[in-house]
């Protein structure tokens, strides 16, 4: 591992880190403005993040030190997300240290901690919000692995980096089974990412919230570590869409100026993703949460549909 | 008389004598206490000869002892050094913890206790190194006997009782199976040493006949559907020790009769064996983990959160028979090790579930997860171990369930490479089934882990629960550390599996990937590559790293407060989520799996009261027809007893004349 691979792992991890925020504020801001709101400012996110870290830290009598540890955790996994996940350059020198799998290992590490945190205090609402996190994540888990199996039967690999070569040095032809897996990979984003229709970001309603109901007992930096973490999960997924459907401009090996040139182009397609995002949040309604199987079991049938078309079409 | 074989069996007397120490002064816990002590050490000697046996060639020994002209033929090689590692590794933890554990009740005396379970011990290793039919049937049915009467400790209770009934009629219906699976093997020579075996090549669907028979007989003990119905029940019932060692250690030897006969006695394998058996483990593997999540027992949950882990193991060996029918042994090879590493893992970290749970039982004697809770402040040595091992059996990395999972994944994601496109048409549904069950199982364990020692105490005496003793605690640090460097290592350890894929298919994974003790690639790494070492470090590096950050750029201070909750005032430990809750959404998806019955109160109910009983339908599907059958069948037979001697003796004339007609 050479020392220029490693300063350009962690100038993709420092990216991350910088632009995820910034993701979270661009939707906010498509969201309000598509629903005639007046839109907040792009960096308040940052704010956010800078006035938790001031604060004290409030914590609940009976938490234990797994309730403290898990923020710290949750944000470690998701920067280790980030260095894996090829969102500037492909072969970066830890890439291979988790493939597609192991990367949904990695989100599911997150999830369980999360969940187990929630119910260390011991109130309802916490409790209640891990089930329900746990339950979408088990439903959802299986149709976002089904979209990489896919993804890996094309490219016979189930290696990230290898993976986006085969796919961004193909002719530029729709594969029907990529369709399929696009569609399926949209709706468990949104499911994983507590966004509409299985969650709502932007509300506090007790009986219908899931992801927010398991941070109620958190504030200051904790909090604002786990508000980071969940920005960097909704940009990794957004990192591993573009890479599956649109893998162009991403730089190959680790080279500091395609990295560079790499940044604006992805800039661009998260601008655009982030957008679409914004426009299927305010077009869809919550639903209920015993719907979410039917919502996740449509986007696994989708995915299983992308393998098979793959395997009978060879495309 | 230094071979290893020779040293095994030796280890297996020691382990007999050790038993028998136990019954001169049954009541001296001190003596009992000594005695588990020094049954570890043999357990550890047992691991480390394996682990030299595994790199040797096969050695024999045939003692004259048993019947006449009956010698017992003892064999080790790679495979059962294999499963001779996991016995000892696992054994010798619980018989550390074993040592604080057993105190003197109402039910069998510690003694006796020790005798059965050392006999239990010694029978599952000569299980391992038997090398004739006779020899392994003796060895089969004294380990079942063993368990039998440790799964019945505490006789006293009829519930208990009535698993044990239920454990040993199962446990026979296997032991029949596999008899005749034997029988099918020696291919009417007469001659039952599995080397005689080796040398037959069955003819017509005698192979087939004995397959199925192993995988009904051997899925008997290992609780593959549907005969899985004793593992909730004898689970629960029995000592927590003893649970660890049947769920660790004996299903494992079921694993180990299947794979000796389908690999190693067997000279085909056949594609359709494959895909049966692959239907069958899945199918087991869903449905384990979805009536785990339903349970309110702790050890009836990791029951048949053992069932699942069966039907994974299973599964990868359905697998390795596919690839191993097509002639690609490389892949077979890969999802061969998949299924032994799993059983190594699952050997871990159940057994270090099984442990915890026996250390929660002693400190709250409680076992419904509705009456626990919050433990992880009064017994924090027992909670964070037990952390580590759900994490590991939920399958998350860095840990070892992940890797054995990771490589049955792969191992699936290879066979769109097979030549008959039905089967690869069918890889998608169990891949997407094998992926459900592992996804399903984070749940489970959120929900085990979360509702014991996380939360507030749901009953009052909980307050005064204590820590697992030094003995106790020290049990689970070593498990908790094997879950650790076998997730850690995964090329190591697959190095060691090796041996036993050169001898059973005459290829290796490691030397064919590209893998290095920091990254594991089973074929190349652009193929697929995997390293939880790195993956450990980022992390562990990122958390350090922002907890400094965090707390120079800004500070560290907390306060402490009441629980916040959205600002309700009220707050009590009845208002958690219960067991039951967290089975709800489970309970709805997959109503299909249950036999419900719900009783729900109405407004005018003086006491209301919600009741809620999910059952398993085999027993009303499968078991309770068999049973009325049978009932019918012995009334009737019953019809012929009449109690007066001239009517028997009428029956003994009229079968002579029937006889004396037909044989003339």
């Amino acid at each position: 591992m050479s020392v220029a691979g490693l300063l350009s792992q962690l100038l993709q991890v420092a990216v991350a880190l910088l632009l995820a925020p910034l993701l979270v504020g661009w939707v906010n801001q498509c969201r309000a403005v598509l629903s005639n709101r007046r839109p907040p400012s792009l960096l308040l996110p940052y704010r956010m993040i800078r006035k938790l870290f001031h604060k004290d830290a409030v914590i609940a009598d009976n938490a234990s030190p797994l309730f403290r540890l898990t923020p710290y955790i949750v944000f470690g996994a998701m920067c280790c997300a980030a260095a894996i996940v090829p969102s500037l350059a492909t072969e970066l020198p830890f890439a291979r240290a988790a493939d597609a799998i192991a990367l949904v290992g990695l989100f599911a590490l997150a999830r369980v901690f999360i969940a187990l945190a929630a119910m260390d205090v011991g109130t309802s609402f916490g409790s209640l919000g891990a089930r329900r996190e746990m339950f979408i994540g088990f439903l959802a888990e299986p149709a976002l692995l089904m979209v990489l199996f896919t993804a890996s039967l094309i490219s016979g690999s189930t290696s990230l980096p290898t993976i986006v070569d085969t796919l961004a040095h193909r002719e530029l032809a729709i594969y029907p089974s990529l369709a399929f897996a696009g569609v399926a990979f949209t709706m468990v984003s949104l499911a994983e990412n507590a966004r509409v229709p299985i969650d709502n970001p932007a509300t506090h309603l007790e009986l219908t919230m899931i992801h927010e109901a398991m941070l109620l007992e958190y504030s200051a930096r904790h909090l604002a570590l786990i508000e980071w973490a969940s920005a960097l999960k909704l940009f990794n997924y957004s990192c591993i869409g573009l890479a599956l459907f649109v893998p162009f401009g991403i730089a190959e090996g680790a080279n500091g100026l395609a990295m560079l040139a790499a940044a604006p182009i992805l800039v661009a397609k998260l601008a655009v993703g982030g957008g679409a995002l914004a426009l299927i949040e305010t077009l869809s309604a919550k639903l209920r949460i015993f719907r979410a199987p039917e919502f996740l079991g449509t986007a696994f049938l989708l995915a299983v549909l992308g393998m098979l078309v793959n395997l009978l079409l060879g495309s | 008389m230094t071979s290893p074989l020779a040293l095994i069996t030796a280890a297996i007397v020691a382990w007999l004598v050790i038993g028998g120490a136990g019954i001169v002064q049954p009541r001296n816990l001190r003596v009992v206490r000594l005695l588990f002590m020094l049954g570890a050490l043999v357990a550890v000697a047992v691991a480390a000869i394996a682990l030299v046996a595994l790199r040797a060639e096969p050695q024999t020994i045939v003692l004259g002892l048993g019947l006449p002209d009956l010698p017992f033929h003892l064999r080790i090689d790679a495979l059962a050094a294999f499963f001779l590692i996991l016995l000892g590794a696992a054994t010798a933890a619980i018989s550390l913890f074993s040592s604080g554990y057993f105190r003197a009740g109402d039910g069998t005396a510690p003694g006796l206790v020790c005798l059965q379970y050392h006999a239990f011990v010694a029978a599952m290793a000569l299980v391992l190194i038997a090398d004739d039919a006779y020899l392994f049937m003796v060895a089969w049915e004294t380990m079942a006997l063993a368990s039998f009467f440790l799964v019945t400790t505490d006789h006293r209770i009829a519930e208990i009782r009535r698993a044990g009934f239920i454990y040993l009629v199962i446990a026979h219906i296997g032991a029949i199976a596999i008899l005749l699976c034997f029988g099918v093997l020696q291919g009417g020579r007469g001659d039952y040493t599995f080397g005689a075996m080796r040398e037959v090549s069955l003819g017509g669907a005698w192979p087939s006949v004995a397959f199925f028979l192993a995988l009904l007989g051997f899925g008997a003990k290992a609780g593959l559907l549907p005969l899985h119905v004793w593992l909730p029940e004898a689970h629960p019932a029995a000592p927590s020790p003893v649970s660890a060692l049947m769920s660790g250690v004996m299903l494992k030897t079921a694993i180990y009769g299947l794979v000796r006969v389908t690999f190693d006695l067997l000279h085909v394998q056949i594609w359709w064996w494959g895909a049966i058996a692959l239907a069958i483990g899945l199918t087991t593997a869903l449905f384990g983990v979805v009536f785990a999540a339903a349970q309110t027992d702790m050890k009836r949950l990791l029951a048949y959160s053992s069932i699942e882990n069966i039907g994974v193991i299973v599964s990868g060996i359905a697998l390795a028979i596919l690839f191993r029918a097509y002639d690609k042994p490389l892949l077979a090879a890969i999802a061969l090790t998949a299924a032994l590493y799993h059983c190594l893992n699952h050997a871990f970290f159940k057994s270090l579930l099984f442990l915890a749970t026996g250390s929660v039982l002693h400190a709250t004697k409680e076992r419904s997860l509705g009456r626990l809770g919050g433990l992880i402040h009064r017994m924090p040595w027992v909670a964070w171990l037990a952390l580590v091992g759900t994490l590991a059996i939920a399958g998350l990395p860095p840990l070892n369930g992940f890797v054995s999972e990771w490589l049955l994944l792969q191992a699936f994601l290879f066979t769109p490479t097979l030549p008959q496109s039905t089967i690869n048409m069918l890889v998608p549904v169990a891949a997407a089934a094998l992926v459900l069950a592992v996804a399903l199982s984070a749940y489970v364990m959120v929900k085990f882990y979360g509702v014991i020692f996380l939360g507030r105490p749901r009953e009052a005496h909980l307050a005064y629960a204590h820590d697992a003793g030094r003995r106790e605690r020290a049990a689970l640090a070593y498990l908790a550390a094997g879950c650790v460097l076998l997730g850690l290592f995964p090329a190591s350890t697959i190095a060691a599996i090796d041996h036993v894929n050169g001898m059973l298919l005459a290829t290796t994974v490691s030397r064919a990937g590209e893998s290095s003790w920091l990254l594991l690639a089973p074929i190349a790494t652009d193929r697929s590559s995997y390293s939880p070492l790195i993956v450990l470090v980022v992390i562990v590096a990122a958390v350090l790293i922002t907890i400094q950050v965090v707390h120079r750029l800004w500070h560290g201070r907390v306060r402490r407060a009441p629980a916040w909750d959205c600002g309700f005032p009220l707050q009590t430990a009845r208002m958690q989520d219960t067991a039951e809750g967290f089975g709800q959404p489970i309970r709805q998806v997959f109503e299909p799996f249950f036999r419900m019955e719900r009783h729900l109160p109405t407004p005018f109910d003086a006491k209301p009261r919600y009741f809620v009983s999910a059952t398993d339908h085999f027993w009303y599907w499968l078991y309770l027809p068999i049973v009325r059958a049978t009932d019918a069948v012995a009334r009737l037979a019953g019809l012929l007893q009449r109690g007066r001697i001239a009517v028997y003796l009428t029956y003994s004339f009229v079968t002579l004349l029937a006889l004396l007609f037909l044989v003339r």
